[in-house]
């Protein structure tokens, strides 16, 4: 346990939180690069998995996609691509938005999938247009699929950009690589747990902004029918199709 | 390809350690599953508990939790243990999920028959409700199979073998091939465990291949999930 | 009106669902579509709000030709009910209603009014309104799916199998509902079942149809009961099996002036009054053992349990 107390002497040592190195700017930075890269994330893989969700156009193609994504071992990609690109900064964003594109796809794609047939063609037969269905009724149904790949996608980058302390990305990644290789339990251990903090708050701050953007009926359709939506429970595709990408 | 030849027996043996390494994990989260799954299948409070619990467990980032875990369980931080056990824990909490969802689509009308012709409720699970919900079960094995195996390879950074040498080695060498060839051999590893759990499960569950699941929501995320 | 002239429908997989099809759909009647699964009832109600757009022929609704307009427009101004309701779960019972006027730009606190009405108009407890859909029963959410359908005001109110999914119970309730409204509404109705009684009971021309939409006769429930076109038809409503051919019983001593009827298999169908021991209108004095036709049976279904 004293190993963790040295830990945490790290971490509330008021010397250690400012200054070029510490714990504050890091922070920052691994903030910016997740939300920046989440942000470019979003913009190409939401409206590219509306789209194969709504026309079943290049659903193949979304379904390989997310499972090579899963296959691939995020750290053999990271450090090959360095190797070709080159060290900056640049490349480890291209790097996180690429790891945190298929789940956004997957995400809205199964999202839309997801929904009944019937109530969408109920509502084109009531005289929506094609963009009036998308907009009201496909995408706040499938909301909680498109939020859980929002999740998994933002967890990805937090871990990913982690992993690239190695490589020279700023962030709380630093403090656990510089650890290990200066041997330093106490300051991996230190970097562990503000990244481990770090991503709990995020993804608590997700799970709040979920339950204020998925619409009541939704949830509620859900919790009275769990057998029916076996499949599709909000979180499980989302936070399934994670799992292997987490790093 | 060259370097392959060269360095077969590195790659063949960094490989097993990546099967080796990887099995546990795989094999402990199946096992573990189903008793919490079928607790959280069954209460509504275990089912919060659990599925909360998981969550938070499973968005962690892999490397911050192999680092923690040596202060956790008093491991040395090269033990190959903090490995095994962080694996061990994303299998749990993915598997759980999974099996709670597995039991809750084995159809009421099924079970409530099989008790009323008379299975007691242990023969009952372990003959009805474990069987059917078996197909779900695989799904996420299936899952959790392929990102251990990926997962794995960040354990080098803390100095456990497993292919993911390779990356470093070949980075640190400045030698793309070598971390090509580590990538290759990942995802042989990955592939050949899959196909290994679809042939069992084909074994085991000869009545799936005569009705195909289609409900057009679980056959369209299931490629998302498998 | 609605007028189908020679209308073909083949779908892409070359399935052929609709095969020169021609009819005229009178105003503020009720048509009914009845036939076995498959036969392209749905193909041709979904063609009237081209949900469905023919492979050739066309469709006119009071001599416009349907195809001329925009589809949505159309759809917007003819009511669509269908079996399960298709209501929007993510929306409360009340903005179900009120969706498609509030597409067309109706304030929203005018078109509340409306759906508050409306909930009235099909039987429902305004109390139901603001709750989410998966919160009502089956037959519930049937009656809001039909207040949906009628919260334009349309003409035309186009019904797949409404009734279809709800016990029999709440099915009686929803066709008297319906018989109810549409005699206070006037609307022209085409409405589609698999149900014959439900098609003689509703329609005032109901038509029966074979594979591929072929029409194997078009009339009133009583035209078709005391003239069956084809031995199809006759096994369809039933006729073939005595179902609805009642003869009256002999071997039950008369008490009063009432008859007891008996179908083809010799079970009791009911009774019919006969004063002075003579059928109406028939002639026939009781008793003979001759064959009395089967009444239009159009609101007792008795024999058809
Ligand atoms: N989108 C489609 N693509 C191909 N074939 C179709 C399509 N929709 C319907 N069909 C086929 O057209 C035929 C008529 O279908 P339709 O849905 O109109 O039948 P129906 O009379 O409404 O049957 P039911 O009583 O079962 O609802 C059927 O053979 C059906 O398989
Ligand atoms: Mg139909």
């Amino acid at each position: 346990m004293n190993l963790f107390l040295d830990a945490l002497n790290f971490l509330f040592d008021p010397a250690n939180l400012t200054g070029a190195n510490g714990i504050v700017p890091r922070l920052v930075d691994h903030v910016w690069y997740t939300g920046l890269s989440m942000a470019v994330a979003i913009v190409i893989g939401i409206p590219l998995g509306l789209l194969v969700g709504h026309t079943g156009r290049g659903r193949n193609a979304v379904v390989a996609l997310s499972s090579a994504a899963r296959a691939l071992p995020t750290l053999g990609l990271i450090f090959l691509i360095i190797l070709y690109t080159g060290l900056g900064v640049g490349p480890l964003i291209v790097v996180l938005v690429i790891l945190a594109v298929p789940p956004l796809l997957a995400g809205a794609y199964s999202g839309l999938e997801a929904v009944n047939r019937p109530t969408i063609d109920a509502a084109r037969a009531i005289g929506m247009t094609e963009w009036q269905i998308l907009l009201k009724v496909e995408i706040p149904l499938a909301m909680p699929l498109i939020f859980g790949g929002i999740r998994s996608a933002t967890l990805q980058v937090i871990a990913t950009a982690t992993i690239a302390g190695y490589v020279g990305l700023t962030g709380l990644g630093r403090f656990l690589i510089e650890g290990l290789a200066l041997r330093d339990y106490k300051l991996a251990l230190a970097g562990a747990i503000l990244v481990i903090a770090l991503a709990l708050c995020v993804d608590a701050i997700l799970a709040l902004a979920q339950r204020l953007v998925v619409p009541h009926g939704v949830a509620r359709g859900l919790t009275r029918h769990p057998d029916e939506s076996a499949a599709p429970t909000p979180r499980q595709h989302g936070r399934v199709s994670t799992a292997p990408s987490n790093p | 390809m060259l370097w392959l030849w060269d360095n077969l027996d590195l790659v063949l043996r960094l490989t097993a350690d990546h099967v080796r390494l990887s099995i546990i994990p795989i094999v402990v989260g199946f096992i573990v599953c189903i008793p919490f799954g079928w607790l959280a299948n069954r209460y509504t409070v275990a089912r919060t508990i659990l599925l909360t619990l998981g969550g938070v467990l499973f968005s962690i980032p892999s490397l911050a939790l192999f680092v923690t875990l040596p202060a956790l369980l008093g491991t040395r931080i090269l033990d190959e243990a903090n490995v095994v056990v962080a694996l061990s824990i994303y299998a749990i909490a993915v598997m759980v999920r999974g099996a709670a969802d597995a039991f809750s689509s084995v159809s009421r009308d099924v079970i409530s028959s099989s008790t009323a012709v008379g299975f007691s409720a242990v023969s009952r699970f372990w003959t009805v409700e474990f069987p059917l919900a078996g197909p779900v079960l695989l799904a996420s094995l299936r899952v959790v199979s392929v990102s251990t195996v990926s997962l794995l390879s960040v354990g080098s950074l803390i100095g456990v073998q497993s292919l993911g040498y390779l990356f470093i080695n070949g980075y640190q060498r400045d030698f793309p091939e070598e971390i090509l060839i580590g990538i290759v051999f990942t995802v042989i590893v990955a592939v050949l465990f899959d196909t290994i759990l679809v042939l069992v499960g084909r074994l085991l569950m000869p009545w799936t291949r005569a009705t195909p699941r289609r409900r057009s929501v679980t056959s369209a995320a299931a490629p998302v999930t498998a | 009106m609605i007028e189908f002239h020679s209308v073909t429908k083949r779908f892409p997989d070359g399935t052929l669902a609709v095969e020169d099809f021609s009819l005229v759909l009178p105003s503020r009647k009720t048509t009914v579509f009845v036939g076995s699964s498959g036969c392209g009832k749905t193909t041709l109600l979904r063609m009237i709000n081209r949900m469905i757009d023919p492979s050739s022929g066309s469709i006119e609704i009071d001599g416009v030709d349907i195809a001329s307009g925009s589809a949505v427009a159309l759809r917007r101004s003819i009511g669509y009910v269908m079996q399960n309701s298709g209501l929007l779960p993510h929306r409360r019972v009340i903005d179900n209603i009120a969706t498609v006027p509030l597409l067309k730009g109706v304030k929203k606190a005018d078109a509340h009014t409306q759906a508050m009405e409306l909930l009235d108009t099909v039987g429902l407890d305004r109390a139901l309104a603001y709750r989410y859909p998966s919160q009502l029963s089956g037959g519930q959410q049937q009656r809001v799916g039909v207040a949906r359908g009628l919260a334009v005001n349309p003409n035309i109110l186009l019904m797949d199998e409404p009734f279809g999914a709800v016990d029999p119970i709440v099915r009686d309730d929803l066709q008297q509902e319906l018989l109810r409204l549409q005699h206070d509404l006037d609307k022209t109705v085409v409405f589609v079942t698999h149900d014959i009684d439900e098609a003689f009971l509703l329609g005032d021309q109901v038509v029966i149809l074979e594979k591929g939409a072929q029409i194997a006769q078009v009339g009133t429930p009583k035209e078709i009961l005391a003239n069956p076109a084809s031995d199809f038809v006759a096994s369809f409503i039933g006729a073939d099996r005595g179902k609805r051919r009642l003869a009256v019983d002999s071997t039950v001593a008369r008490s009063g002036d009432d008859v007891v009827l008996v179908d083809g298999a010799g079970y009791v169908a009911g009774v019919i009054e006969a004063p002075g021991g003579v059928l109406p209108g028939s002639g026939v004095g009781v008793g003979t053992n001759s064959r009395a036709r089967s009444v239009s049976n159009k609101t007792d279904q008795a024999g058809d349990a």
